[in-house]
């Protein structure tokens, strides 16, 4: 590019008239390795502006992708606590007709079997008191001739 | 937002974001910290983000205010920022010397700048944004961003030629 358009696009830029096209032309311009001696204190400046422009940012950037996810964690399982608990509770109260009838049924049985037992015990009591008695009648008869 | 869609629409600007925060914040490990904190702002706040037009723009500003927000909290600790933690690890070490000497002159300069004049000069020849997007993301007029720029670039080409012609270099 020509000297003069450069040196007008100079005036320009320090007046911030300039275009980011007109800017970028500019900074092109210096970086060619030679440039007039009174332009000397452009280049510097040009180059400051390009060096600053490639510098990097290389740390990771934090974020925490889980971090919404716990509190819908939370919800689901408050709900899951609920509705087991629900359940358990009213299977307690509720049972259909045939198992009543069934528990019933086995109520009835086992009251008749332990009938059984008693009366089978009770008639063993008797056997057992008349034994007693022999017992006692020996005993008796022992202890009165010891008199 | 999903993670993947955040990440497309965020990453992008990410140097942008890190550079403006160095140059506020000077120290290579405080703009790293500052651009983390951000992203991690961003990530918080990813279901308003959607609402935005220009989520960089936004970003941008967001960054601008954290970093300004650190150097009041800094100042108000009385602690100076150390320019001795600044270190370029990206550039080799032969290039860094070489550029040093130049460079780090409109390094200097650009600092000494009030902080809205650094800003625009980094938004404007560093990022190279129009004057509308810049406007919009320090809340300016895009005339009063010209004046600014302007008044800036004055700066630096004056400080720069008068320590040439006193041979310092």
């Amino acid at each position: 590019m020509e000297l003069a358009n450069i040196n007008e696009l100079l005036v320009k830029y320090e007046n911030a008239e300039t275009t980011l096209q007109e800017e970028q032309m500019l900074k092109k311009y210096f970086q060619q390795d030679t440039v007039p001696a009174h332009l000397i204190e452009y280049k510097e400046l040009f180059n400051y502006f390009d060096d600053s422009s490639k510098e990097h940012f290389t740390k990771p950037i934090p974020i925490k992708p889980r971090s919404a996810n716990w509190k819908w964690l939370s919800i689901a399982a408050s709900v899951v606590l609920l509705i087991s608990l629900y359940t358990i509770k009213s299977s307690d109260s509720i049972m259909s007709a045939s198992e009543r009838q069934e528990a019933q049924l086995a109520y009835q049985e086992t009251q008749k079997a332990f009938q059984l037992i008693s009366q089978n015990l009770n008639k063993g009591n008797t056997v057992a008191m008349n034994g007693l008695q022999e017992f006692e009648k020996a005993q008796n008869k022992i202890f009165t001739k010891n008199k | 937002m999903k993670q993947k869609e955040f990440l497309n629409t965020v990453m992008p600007f990410k140097d942008k974001v890190f550079r403006l925060a160095k140059r506020l914040l000077v120290s290579r490990d405080e703009a790293e910290d500052a651009t983390q904190e951000l992203y991690l702002k961003l990530w918080t706040n990813k279901s308003k983000l959607s609402d935005y037009k220009n989520v960089e723009a936004f970003a941008m500003t967001m960054t601008k205010n954290y970093c300004l927000d650190q150097l009041k909290s800094k100042r108000a600790n009385n602690l100076t920022l150390v320019h001795s933690n600044y270190k370029d690890n990206n550039t080799p070490l032969h290039r860094e010397i070489e550029i040093k000497d130049s460079v780090s002159r409109v390094h200097e300069f650009i600092e000494k700048l009030p902080e809205k004049q650094k800003l625009i000069i980094q938004l404007r020849d560093v990022e190279n944004y129009d004057y509308d997007e810049i406007g919009k993301i320090l809340d300016l007029q895009p005339t009063a961003v010209r004046v600014a720029l302007s008044r800036a670039r004055k700066t630096i080409r004056e400080q720069l030629i008068k320590q040439h012609n006193y041979g310092i270099s």
